[in-house]
């Protein structure tokens, strides 16, 4: 059963994400990311980490998603070409890493399997996903915490100023 | 401790006119000739001293020691070098007055001054040195200001040619002398005089094998190897044959240098530091020979080809080259005393005789060739007087200082064994002819009519030639006195302590039957070239033409300085230039030039291509990023 | 249960499409699209190895990916605004400036 959901979120999650990359609108692009997150949020949900899965769904599909969509509004773009010209070698450059990449893992899965405590698994399911997260974000991490407001505080102040016009524009 | 101030005064002349020669200008003399005649008066004053059996020897300055070798600044004074001071100051003196009347108005004033208080430093320094790197490095120093006072009308090329090639000359002559200095610390361990004399004679029977680098065997002496390479410094100073090329083209300067330098100081330090190192020279047979020989060839030579020039000044040029033959010749026969006694008087009456060609330059507006002049005595009778003075010195005849030294100089010659008997025969024969010439240059310049053109002051009248200025008169006066008076001083004694002959040889018999024999050959050989001299060239107007035409091949050989000139160029001077001209072309364009260029066109060129990785589109950069993870997990996997 | 390399498999095609979409697409808004997929694929990974180990800091981290990311999308966006008004194009070849 768990396998057969996995399957399906993993399936979707690869075919949108190509579905991002190939599709000519850009408004396209971005719904097929928009059905990607919500299925990502779904294998969150079957990894036992809902407030993830929650936050995924508010922080990316619903406000990430959104300003993409707001910003192609606004800019209007016209259809144009594709691809760039160095389509084949990204491609083989593609190609190449994802060999790679099944490689390193065929070679290491036989070898030193990671070490998996997976016999304590009931303990964590003790305490709420969110609570758990809560305990540990607000004592060991409470300093990254507090500097990840700061930088949001700083990408909003630099895209203000970014996307501002000419600040004496007005007062001719 | 003052008389350091002997050579200080001239430096710090020096200093004030070359720094702000600029603003002074015309009084420049100011400077210089009170601080030249002060060395003067302190040169006797360390003469008196002397005298009085005082040596004086002091170190200035040590830069640094190593072992024995202490390399820095010292003064020694002591008989030799309390009479080689005076005749510098004096010398230097008359001229810095001198100077003041030619050089008048002209553009280099305050630098000629400036140049000739350099020149006197640095050979005050050079006679009071006590070690031989001293002794080179103001050796050195009198041959840059040379090439400076040579060159002092620069906007001539013919001047800086001159000037070149008297550097270069001397050069080549000074390559030999640092040799010979080398060989003194190798053998030595010290550069100081007191040392290196003091164990001079240990050196007696060691031989240096030459090709010992090459493997063979070719054993030499040290002491007469090292004699002879600090002889070849003395060759090229001292205008000896091969290297006196350079002396007679060096009239390009300034009458008041040709004087001081060519006549009385730069030229005679190659005696002098003969007479220096004597106790080296005693015993080396063999290099004492050389010296001789050598001295007597330049001799010959220099007189040869004075009898026939045409220009005054290089007549006496020559006349100079002939006469330090006389100095070296006698150095080389063991006579030191005499040598330097002739040195002295020389320096005066040749002083004397180039401010006397000076004097009549100026008074012709720098008319130099005796064909244009004549008839001068009565225009000009200081000069005549004092030129005729010195003519008679030099021709040695009876009671002038000239008759003394050079009496003494043949004596003594005469005394030291068959080569001495042979080459003081030689001198005898070059007497003749030095009378000859010289009185052949006193007729043509001041007897008969005068042969040049009316010349005006450009101003467009005609102005009579007149007798110049007294700055210029009264040292050619005072010069004329010493030429009679030094022959009385008994200077040839004074020394004679000081500079002992080789053991071996006798002491020259003064007083004895050969010793009047020679003073009666000499006399009578003064006497014959002035009335030949006078026959010919008073007597018998079309005589000397005739002469030429009959001797045509003597006579050009000696019109052209034996072609000497004329062979160097060919022998050296040429192939340096073809050789250089090809090392420049093949090796300085091709290679070396190619070579940086080379570098430079590759990096322009790797900058080329990395340039065009700098596309400015960020898909490329990115690829560029996407294609190095490839190579690392690539790596990875394979290591 | 689903062995975590099925998860790391997973991760590592999105993350190479996204690479690879950077890569060969002219659109500004496409690549940084893009660049939210490798994003993704790093949280999935993340999420993965934080439910292998039963360590909940796999998930914090997530957090943090996320909030960067948010972050830089806005910052990217309105660069892209900037780049659109003084150009009026958003193709990626157009802006060169970046060059010798």
């Amino acid at each position: 059963m768990t396998q057969l959901f996995f399957f399906y979120f993993a399936g979707i999650i690869v075919l949108t994400s190509i579905l991002v990359v190939a599709l000519r609108n850009p408004v396209y692009s971005a719904l097929s990311l928009l059905i990607m997150f919500f299925h990502v949020a779904g294998l969150y949900v079957t990894l036992h980490a809902e407030f993830v899965a929650a936050v995924q769904i508010i922080v990316y599909a619903g406000a990430i998603l959104v300003l993409y969509l707001f910003v192609v509004m606004l800019l209007n773009v016209k259809r144009e070409d594709r691809y760039h010209p160095q389509l084949p070698v990204g491609a083989l450059l593609g190609v190449a890493i994802l060999a790679e990449a099944v490689l390193l893992l065929l070679q290491r899965s036989d070898a030193g399997a990671p070490a998996a405590p997976s016999a304590a698994a009931p303990p964590a399911a003790a305490v709420g996903n969110t609570e758990a997260i809560g305990e540990v974000l607000y004592s060991t991490y409470v300093f990254p915490f507090e500097v990840a407001s700061l930088i949001l505080l700083v990408a909003m102040i630099g895209a203000i100023v970014l996307a501002k016009r000419d600040l004496f524009e007005g007062h001719r | 401790m003052e008389y350091v101030l002997i050579p200080l005064l001239p430096f710090a002349a020096f200093l004030i006119l070359g720094l702000f020669g600029h603003w002074i200008k015309d009084k420049a003399h100011l400077v210089a000739v009170p601080a030249v005649v002060v060395s003067l008066i302190l040169s006797v004053l360390a003469f008196l001293q002397v005298a009085n059996g005082h040596h004086t020897t002091m170190p200035l300055y040590t830069w640094l020691t190593s072992g024995d070798l202490r390399i820095g600044l010292g003064i020694s004074i002591d008989r030799l070098t309390a009479v080689m001071l005076i005749l510098v100051t004096a010398v230097s003196s008359l001229v810095h007055i001198y100077t003041i009347g030619y050089m008048h108005g002209e553009k280099g004033y305050a630098r000629f001054f400036a140049y000739i208080a350099l020149f006197t430093f640095s050979m005050l320094m050079l006679v009071l040195a006590d070690n031989f790197l001293q002794l080179f490095v103001f050796w050195e120093a009198v041959g840059l200001c040379s090439y400076l006072l040579i060159g002092h009308w620069y906007e001539r090329p013919s001047a800086c040619s001159a000037a070149t090639k008297a550097f270069v000359v001397n050069r080549v002559g000074d390559f030999g002398f640092m040799l010979g200095l080398l060989l003194v610390w190798y053998s030595f361990g010290s550069l100081e005089y007191r040392h290196v004399f003091a164990q001079a004679a240990d050196l007696a029977g060691e031989t240096i094998n030459l090709l010992r680098p090459f493997g063979g065997t070719w054993d030499v002496s040290t002491l007469t190897l090292m004699c002879l390479l600090l002889f070849m410094g003395a060759v090229g100073k001292s205008a000896q044959v091969p290297l006196h090329v350079w002396l007679p083209d060096a009239m390009e300067g300034p009458t008041p240098i040709s004087a001081l330098i060519h006549a009385a100081t730069m030229v005679t330090a190659g005696v002098f530091m003969v007479a220096r190192l004597s106790p080296l020279y005693n015993l080396s047979p063999t290099a004492m020979d050389v010296v001789a020989v050598t001295g007597a060839l330049t001799m010959v030579l220099g007189a040869t080809i004075a009898l026939t020039q045409n220009d005054i000044k290089r007549v006496v040029a020559y006349s100079t080259v002939s006469q330090l033959g006389y100095m070296m010749m006698a150095c080389g026969l063991g006579a030191y005393a005499a040598g330097i006694y002739h040195l002295l008087t020389h320096g005066a009456f040749k002083a004397l005789l180039f401010l006397g060609c000076g004097s009549v330059i100026i008074a012709l507006h720098h008319e130099q060739d005796m064909r244009r002049m004549g008839g001068l005595k009565d225009k000009l009778p200081v000069t005549y007087w004092t030129f005729v003075i010195g003519s008679l010195t030099l021709a040695g005849f009876p009671l002038t200082a000239g008759f003394f030294s050079k009496d003494e100089l043949l004596v003594a010659s005469w005394s030291a064994g068959s080569l001495g008997q042979l080459l003081a025969v030689l001198g005898l024969l070059t007497a003749l002819m030095t009378a000859f010439y010289s009185f052949r240059l006193v007729f043509g310049t001041f007897w008969g009519t005068y042969r040049g053109e009316a010349h005006g002051h450009g101003h467009g009248d005609a102005h009579p030639i007149h007798e110049p200025s007294s700055t210029m008169t009264v040292p050619l006066v005072v010069l004329a006195v010493l030429s009679v008076a030094a022959g009385y001083f008994g200077i040839s004694e004074f020394l004679a302590p000081a500079l002992p002959g080789p053991v071996a040889h006798a002491p020259a018999a003064h007083h004895g039957p050969a010793a009047r024999g020679i003073m009666l050959a000499a006399t009578l050989m003064g006497l014959i070239g002035i009335a030949a001299a006078y026959y010919v060239y008073v007597k018998a107007p079309g005589l000397p033409d005739r002469l030429a035409q009959q001797w045509q091949k003597f006579y050009r050989l000696s019109l052209n300085k034996w072609f000497v000139d004329e062979a160097y160029d060919r022998t050296v001077v040429r192939p340096t230039f073809a050789l250089a001209d090809r090392l420049w072309q093949r090796v300085d364009v091709a290679v070396i030039d190619g070579a940086v260029n080379g570098v430079a066109r590759a990096v322009a060129w790797w900058g080329w291509l990395l340039r065009l990785f700098q596309s400015g589109q960020t898909q490329h950069y990115a690829l560029g990023m996407a294609l190095g993870a490839v190579v690392i997990l690539t790596a990875y996997l394979l290591f | 249960m689903i062995p975590v390399s099925y998860y790391l498999v997973l991760s590592a095609i999105v993350f190479i499409t996204g690479l690879v979409g950077v890569l060969i697409r002219r659109n500004i808004i496409i690549i940084l699209l893009s660049i939210e997929l490798m994003l993704n694929a790093t949280n999935i990974n993340f999420v993965a190895f934080s439910n292998h180990f039963q360590n909940v800091v796999g998930q914090v981290f997530v957090f943090f990916a996320l909030t960067v990311a948010a972050a830089e999308v806005a910052v990217g966006l309105a660069i892209i605004i900037a780049l659109h008004r003084s150009k009026s194009s958003i193709n990626v070849d157009e802006f060169q400036l970046m060059k010798w």
